[in-house]
């Protein structure tokens, strides 16, 4: 590069002679130089610029040329559907426990269409619409005759069907195979299993996804490739569910009870062998939630694992069974009864008068509200707090279903002596009834706490220990006396040969709105476990505003109303469960014993 | 009299703002932004209702939405169009502060929406994205920073250009936000090329790029996978890429009519990523074609007059704002093509998203300020060279 000085020595001798300031010089071939430079970079910059400009034409024109060429394409689904097309069971089988199908996969047909290719669209439509009533002639003329180079016409068709369309004989109609979700016992464990709709569609497959109860709960594995399909074994146990669903079916009925939920658990393995909430619905054809009213009272609520409600008096045995734990009572010990119990406001009634006193067996089968309170009392708020939540009255249930987790329990906010006072007879606390029984077989089993589970276990269940062996079979000795003492509360529940033991439970229902109770509506409960002595189920039966009729007034009581119902329940499920019944023969016929 | 005791009243030399804006405002980028606008009204009516149905709300309340923040954006684009280059670049070098340090605060005061990565700013009735509104200012700053290398005796501004933009996709990436780290090291990429970068070390930056993906793509199992599908020939057809793939053929060329589009009630990122998706399908190729050439008109024709300005600061503001506008609609359409691999960007001016459309508004004012027809002393230049001949 041939650049002039900034500083020529000639010119500044010179300027010097004359007179001139010489950095005039320099700052003028300073000026000189600067413009170059800037002339030579915007040359370059003009010819970088353009480089850029046709790149990014350039570009942009590929993208325009591919999404030409993407436009002219055929769309993907059609060249999907060759021959050889068809689906696998993608969805695993859910089975009960002794492998009998709860849940499984039926090949159908799904019918679309391709206008390009249809030769005489609006005799197909014309066609159509006599095939499928619920199609209409006109909208699918339209969308015959449009622009549209796909359409859906129909995603579920029978075998029927797909023949009548192949009769029409019109190219342009095609079938895609297609998975949908069968349920083959109806409504039967329908709340358990939940149901199941369409995911991502496709032409040649659709997702089947789980939308409710154990189909969502499992999904992932459902879907799990790496499974090969093995079926989902849960612990249910069809015939038994069956026979449970049919009495509660009735019981509710006869009783005019809006609602009812029944739950039958293994004390030891925490198995859920049937579970039902009624009313229910065919998983098959599952129902869209409401859209108004109260969706506690839409058949898709599961009252058994999302109702939380004061469950009343079946509570007492928690209060009684934790004050023996903590030698605070024996079985014998009497108990000031003399009401009413007065605590500030609030007064602690009973709903007969039992005289002044109780042992603490009798406060429990005669269910004296101020009796459990004075144990309460003495037991204290904290060590209560600590002994409910131990046996998972303060958290929702694990149970493996979406729903269980909005089964949260209601406490209260500030757990007071009064509260502690009222929870000992079951009321300022609401659970659901699968708490309940969780709670029930913390005593059936001798002292441990379970967690109920729908999948089939193989062994027992080991839990945290809750109380000792001793007040546990304490409990159930109490327990069994509220049914087998003709003064008992649940008198009604005797089953021969079943030793049943239980407790009642009658709550007032709270108002929706709030402010108070209803004086007329009640939930009634009877949580039990048989045989009482070495139990091997708990069964829990609750129902939602019964009202027994037979007798001159409207008999509300869970003594007249579950307690039936259930005892009904453990007549027609224990033979099942292969539960011999422990009776005394009375005399065998013809036959003389040897020993005698 | 009055005029010998208070002096002559002021008068103004220039000419009034608006006719002057008129005259030298590149009408067709302006007409050409107002027509994009349109047409992602036009498109937000279509993509957008599956997503109000989602949500809760009436069908068209995401339109109504788009509607107010696009003028908004409208109106910030015309006002800063109507700055001068030196107000302009004073206004983006602060706004660009204020963005850097919002950008710098956004792992304290962040929130991410439950959607892994720390990107905004939670106002209570909306969201504000920094780096949206870093992007113009950053340009700005960058390009003023290299102009000023370029005086005899100047600072070292490319070297301090670089430095921040070094700092800012470091702050990025650990959002981690990989498009717009790239956008901003392209725009700074562009600046540099244009500003005379040598050519050794033009290649040596491409080899950095390179590099730079191979270690994302080893080390960033989020980054791999989009690589891994991009590069898998099979489409699967329930991807996202799928549903815009098979939108774009059963769109053919005249589309399937209004309203009739079946993609936006499958691809969440309908109203976004994938808007170009439901122009095609609903629109055809006619409609998307005339996207790529509004877009292609104004990258191409504020390059064109960007050639001819003698201003260093002015060229290389306008060149870095351009191309970033440029390609990030290039790489949201090439992604629904399959041409680039899946990376969420949107279109600018036609995606749903409020900071994005008033943040772009405010980088196509500066572009329409910057492009604006201004004395380019071309005689005064000629007369000069001859004089120095």
């Amino acid at each position: 590069m041939n650049r002039i000085p900034l500083r020529p020595l000639a010119r500044i001798l010179h300027a010097r002679q004359v007179g001139e300031n010489p950095d005039a010089i320099e700052r003028e071939n300073l000026r000189i130089r600067h413009e170059q430079m800037r002339d030579k970079a915007r040359q370059r910059a003009e010819g970088r610029l353009l480089v850029m400009g046709v790149m990014f034409f350039c570009a942009f024109a590929v993208i325009g040329v591919r999404m030409g060429h993407l436009a002219g394409s055929e769309p993907m689904e059609p060249r999907a559907q060759a021959k050889g097309a068809s689906i696998a069971a993608q969805r695993a089988d859910i089975v009960d426990r002794k492998g009998r199908i709860l849940a499984t996969n039926m090949e159908t047909h799904s019918l679309y269409a391709h206008p390009k290719q249809m030769i005489e669209p609006e005799r197909a439509a014309k066609a159509l619409a006599g095939i499928f009533p619920d199609l209409d002639e006109a909208r699918l003329t339209k969308d015959f005759t449009g622009a549209r180079k796909f359409v859906w016409v129909k995603k579920k068709i029978s075998p029927e069907q797909k023949q009548a369309v192949h009769d029409i004989g019109e190219p342009g109609l095609l079938f895609g195979p297609r998975e949908m979700r069968l349920y083959p016992n109806g409504k039967l464990a329908s709340h358990i299993l939940g149901g199941s709709g369409f995911g991502r569609e496709g032409v040649h497959s659709a997702e089947v996804v789980g939308v409710a109860g154990v189909e969502k709960f499992f999904d992932d594995q459902l879907r799990d490739p790496t499974r090969e399909g093995a079926p989902l074994q849960l612990s249910i146990d069809l015939t038994i569910q069956s026979a449970m669903e049919r009495v509660l079916y009735g019981g509710m009925n006869l009783l005019n009870a809006k609602g009812a939920a029944a739950v039958l658990m293994d004390p030891y393995t925490g198995e859920i062998v049937a579970m039902a909430s009624l009313p229910d619905f065919d998983p098959n054809d599952r129902p869209r939630p409401p859209v108004s009213g109260s969706p506690s009272d839409s058949p898709l609520f599961n009252r058994a694992v999302q109702g939380v409600y004061e469950l009343g008096s079946t509570f007492k045995i928690f209060a009684v069974a934790q004050a023996m734990d903590l030698g605070l009572v024996n079985a014998n010990t009497m108990i000031d009864i003399r009401g009413p119990l007065k605590w500030g406001k609030h007064r602690i009634r009973d709903f007969h008068y039992y005289g002044k006193e109780l042992s603490t067996t009798k406060v429990l089968v005669k269910s004296s509200n101020i009796g459990t309170a004075r144990l309460a009392k003495m037991v204290g708020a904290t060590r209560q707090q600590e002994f409910l939540k131990s046996i998972g009255m303060f958290d929702p249930t694990s149970i493996e279903m979406v729903e269980a987790r909005t089964g949260k329990p209601l406490l209260p906010q500030n757990w007071s002596e009064l509260s502690a006072m009222t929870i000992s007879y079951g009321h300022g606390i609401s659970t659901t009834p699968m708490h309940l029984a969780a709670g029930y077989a913390a005593i059936a089993n001798g002292g441990t706490f379970i967690k109920p589970t729908l999948l089939k276990q193989g062994s027992p269940q080991k839990g945290p220990r809750v109380m000792s062996a001793e007040t546990a079979a304490r409990a159930r000795a109490m327990l069994r006396l509220v049914v087998s003492h003709e003064e008992g509360t649940a008198s009604l529940a005797e089953v021969p040969g079943y030793a049943v033991g239980g407790k009642t439970g009658t709550a007032d229902k709270p108002k929706e709105n709030g402010g108070g109770y209803y004086e007329d509506k009640v939930i009634a409960t009877f949580a039990s476990m048989f045989p009482a002595h070495d139990p091997k189920y708990v069964l829990v039966v609750t129902l939602d505003e019964p009202e027994e009729n037979t007798g001159g007034e409207a008999r509300r009581t869970a003594g007249w109303t579950a307690v039936p119902v259930a005892a009904e329940i453990i007549s027609r499920v224990a033979p099942l469960l292969g539960l011999r019944p422990d009776i005394e023969p009375v005399q065998l016929a013809g036959i003389t014993l040897a020993s005698q | 009299m009055t005029e010998m005791v208070y002096g002559s009243a002021p008068v103004h030399a220039g000419e009034p703002v608006l006719p002057k804006w008129w005259r030298t405002v590149d009408k067709w980028t302006l007409s050409c932004i107002l027509m994009l606008f349109g047409v992602g009204i036009l498109l937000g009516l279509a993509a957008s209702p599956p997503l109000a149905e989602r949500n809760g709300h009436a069908a068209f309340y995401y339109v109504k939405k788009q509607a107010f923040f696009g003028g908004m954006a409208i109106i910030s684009m015309f006002i800063v169009s109507m700055m001068d280059p030196k107000t302009v670049r004073r206004f983006a070098v602060l706004g660009f502060v204020a963005a850097f340090v919002a950008l710098a605060m956004l792992p304290f005061f962040g929130t991410d929406f439950g959607k892994g990565a720390t990107r905004w700013y939670s106002l209570g009735f909306g969201s504000i994205q920094p780096s949206e509104f870093l992007k113009p200012g950053f340009v700005v700053a960058s390009a003023w920073m290299m102009a000023a290398a370029q005086d005899l005796n100047g600072p070292p501004g490319r070297l301090w250009s670089f430095a921040l933009t070094v700092a800012i996709v470091l702050m990025l990436s650990m959002q981690p936000d990989f498009g717009q780290s790239a956008l901003i090291l392209f725009g700074w990429g562009v600046m540099y090329f244009v500003a005379g970068a040598p050519m050794l070390i033009l290649v040596a930056i491409a080899g950095l790029v390179v590099l730079g993906g191979t270690f994302a793509y080893s080390n960033s199992e989020h980054f791999a996978r989009r690589i891994d599908g991009f590069l898998n020939p099979e489409i699967d057809p329930t991807t996202q890429i799928g549903y815009a793939t098979n939108a774009i053929q059963s769109g053919g060329f005249f589309g399937v009519g209004v309203g009739e589009g079946q993609v936006k009630w499958s691809l969440p990122d309908a109203h976004t990523d994938f808007i170009i998706a439901v122009a095609a399908e609903e629109y055809g190729l006619v409609l998307v074609l005339v996207i790529i050439g509004l877009y292609a008109t104004i990258v191409v024709r504020s390059l064109t007059r960007l050639m001819r300005e003698r201003d260093t600061f002015i060229r290389l503001a306008g060149t870095g704002l351009a191309c970033m506008f440029g390609v990030q609609a290039m790489i949201n359409m090439g992604v629904a093509v399959r041409l680039l691999p899946a990376k969420g960007m949107t279109l600018p001016f036609v995606s749903y998203g409020g900071s994005s459309l008033i943040a772009t508004g405010i980088a196509v004012g500066m572009l329409l300020a910057f492009t604006r027809t201004r004395p380019q002393g071309e005689i005064g230049d000629i007369l000069k060279g001859r004089g120095r001949l």
